[in-house]
């Protein structure tokens, strides 16, 4: 019965930080799916978006929705300048100079937040109370329950967004064949603006949710990119159910991993995750093998 | 023209003479802080104490006479950087002792520079490997991370608790910590039932907590440096752990119960006096430097000093005795020190001697509760 016990606080504990991978995940893949690269300064938009609200609260003085609105938006903007200036200029650039490009622009950011922000570690008080709740004899915060809700509304509105309406349906056939697209009438460019902004919002809001559990400073992003990418892999870089699954399994194996192996690999099991559905499952835990046609 | 010219000249040299005939020139010293870079937690408070005491010192009419000129650069927490930083300190500003580096990387770095240079060191850093074994040029200020290791099973054994469970970071102070946590518990008697650590990145303990809630553990000990420790304590509440948490003095700052907020409530942690200053003994030897320390700093910096920066004050007043002592040159200052007994300064009461060069007993830590946002002092 304890062992029981156990296992179902270190699931539903894995669960809770797994949906933040997932969150992250989806934002990686929304940008690679409308242009090929991997944007290394997400885990830099998932620290801004803590970082805007706490700076909102504390120096604008705002209640917290508002804040969590003008942190997102703020985060938005940034990946929307980051886009311009960064990427657009740069027209016949190959994929690998653009990826260490964004690389180059994770740095910049940090180091700017470094400076600007300081480097002191700072909280965000819980949405809605600290009193843990008890569920299949493990405990939760009201603050997971937030994170798994956000995670939840964040996918089905991808869902909805990118097979239901005309901008998401044209954003897909942008990442299907970009010169197809532009054919038939596609701006590829604006398309590639829209992911960054989409990613940027989508980021940034995880960001904020899970500020008030981890807390935040200057230098979160790096391993929280890390592990949303991950989960981007195992998902097959897709933006759809399977990057989430690849978070949620990423989270649960790491926490069950910890606890019942040796906590000493945490890291490791994730690493070695990814490494070998690299190796053995290049396309993702849940997609079919591509075939090119030649 | 040429008269003015002439005029100029003399008077020129007038004025050089007569600032060489007005001061002495004045005793340079060294100083390498982590001011930037990961460490800067250590390194700014530090660089802005040993600066403000340097001050302090001038203003009062300086060591016999003689002004004190500190040259400090930022190591940014790189051994490398460090290493380079020391030799321009040695040969280039000819100082005639050091003191920091911030961190253990660094000082361990740089010992074999000042030992062939032959300049005393006063490390800030509070590794025990630094000052262990005895090393002729090098000492520290810093309390050695076994006395806090000391002091908390003390605690336990006068509760007579003797299950514990051990949560450390898996960093360089983690992993120090948790050796001195392994190779101290047979000598108090306790046993280790489960030894788990974490990343200092991540974000979420529960799984460590929740095996340790399993096991028949009677406390928890976690070694680690914000904010890893707020995170264990928010996941301990999350959890409904009943058994006592204790942490290391990693985290004696109010920064940590800002970041855990309620569930720090009751975590017992060893600490430097600095932080219950006020709350000391009359008859606390280190009640008047205490508490002079922190008005100083107050003024200053418009900040409350902590005991990082309280390392460098040591370092710096050793430096003035042993000057006082000792004379101007890297050897009188480093038979001065070493012959330093009963200086009661922020860490602790230092007794130097051949044989111990950090100087401190495990009396230099007090046991310390959070209460209601605030510190206790347990008895």
């Amino acid at each position: 019965m304890e062992l029981l016990n156990q296992v179902s606080q270190f699931v539903i504990s894995g669960l809770a930080t797994g949906a933040i991978y997932a969150l992250i995940g989806l934002s990686f893949a929304i940008i690679f799916n409308s242009t090929g690269i991997i944007n290394f300064a997400q885990g830099e938009f998932v620290m801004l978006g803590g970082v805007l609200t706490i700076l909102c609260i504390n120096a604008l003085q705002l209640p917290l929705l508002a804040a969590i609105c003008a942190a997102v938006a703020g985060t938005t903007v940034i990946g929307l300048v980051f886009e311009r200036l960064a990427i657009r200029p740069l027209k016949n650039a190959t994929p690998l100079a653009l990826i260490i490009i964004t690389i180059g622009a994770s740095i910049l950011i940090r180091g700017l937040v470094m400076l600007l922000w300081g480097k002191d570690t700072q909280a965000l008080p819980a949405f809605s109370g600290n009193d843990p709740i008890s569920v299949a004899g493990a405990t939760l915060l009201p603050q997971h329950l937030w994170i798994f809700g956000v995670t939840i509304l964040v996918i089905v509105g991808c869902r909805l967004f990118f097979h239901h309406t005309i901008s998401g349906k044209a954003m897909r056939a942008c990442s299907f064949n970009p010169r197809a697209a532009n054919l038939v009438g596609v701006s590829v460019g604006r398309m590639v603006l829209f992911s960054f902004v989409i990613s940027a919002a989508v980021g940034s809001l995880a960001g904020v949710i899970i500020a008030p559990l981890t807390m935040t400073a200057y230098d979160v992003g790096v391993m929280l990119g890390l592990k949303g990418f991950c989960a981007a892999i195992m998902g097959g870089m897709g933006s759809g159910l399977g990057t989430v699954l690849g978070g949620l399994i990423l989270g649960a194996l790491e926490s069950l991993g910890a606890g019942l192996i040796s906590s000493g690999y945490k890291d490791a099991i994730a690493f070695l995750i990814l490494l070998l559905i690299l190796f053995i499952r290049p396309q993702g835990l849940f997609k079919k093998g591509e075939t090119d046609r030649v | 023209m040429r008269k003015l010219i002439t005029t100029a000249l003399a008077l020129f040299t007038l004025l050089c003479l007569s600032t060489v005939a007005y001061a002495a020139a004045p005793i340079k010293i060294g100083g390498l802080f982590a001011v930037t870079g990961p460490a800067s937690f250590l390194g700014e408070p530090e660089r802005n104490t040993a600066q403000m005491v340097v001050d302090e010192i001038n203003k009062a009419g300086g060591i016999k006479g003689r002004k004190i000129e500190l040259i400090t650069y930022d190591t940014v927490g790189d051994t490398t950087k460090a290493v380079q930083l020391a030799n321009k300190l040695i040969k280039n500003d000819k100082v005639v002792a050091i003191i920091g580096p911030s961190t253990t990387g660094d000082s361990m770095a740089i010992i074999p520079v000042v030992e062939k240079a032959g300049i005393p060191l006063i490390s800030c850093a509070a590794g025990s490997k630094i000052t262990e074994p005895v090393k002729k040029w090098v000492f520290k200020t810093a309390q050695n991370d076994g006395l806090a290791v000391a002091r908390i099973y003390e605690q336990l054994k006068k509760e007579k608790k003797t299950k514990v469970a051990i949560l450390t970071v898996s960093d360089g102070f983690g992993s120090s910590g948790r050796e001195q946590l392994k190779a101290q518990a047979k000598v108090y008697g306790i046993q280790i039932l489960s030894d788990d650590t974490y990343g200092p990145k991540d974000t979420d303990m529960t799984a460590q907590l929740t095996k340790i809630r399993g096991s028949q553990a009677q406390a928890v000990i976690c070694w680690g440096t914000n904010p890893g420790p707020a995170v264990v304590a928010r996941n301990a509440k999350q959890l409904g752990l009943k058994i006592p948490l204790y942490m290391s003095h990693g985290v004696s700052s109010k920064k940590f119960i800002v970041l855990a907020g309620d569930a720090a409530d009751g975590i017992r942690l060893p600490s430097g006096k600095v932080l219950v200053a006020d709350l000391l003994p009359k008859n606390d030897k280190q009640k008047a430097s205490l508490l002079s320390f922190i008005k100083d700093y107050q003024n200053h910096y418009k900040a409350e000093g902590d005991h990082f920066g309280g390392h460098a004050w040591d370092a710096v007043m050793l430096l003035k005795g042993a000057i006082e002592r000792g004379g101007d040159t890297p050897a009188g200052i480093r038979n001065a020190l070493e012959t330093t007994r009963n200086f009661a300064g922020i860490g602790g009461v230092f007794n130097f001697s051949p044989r111990d060069h950090a100087g401190l007993t495990k009396e230099a830590f007090t046991l310390v509760e959070v209460r209601k946002k605030d510190w206790v002092l347990v008895k």
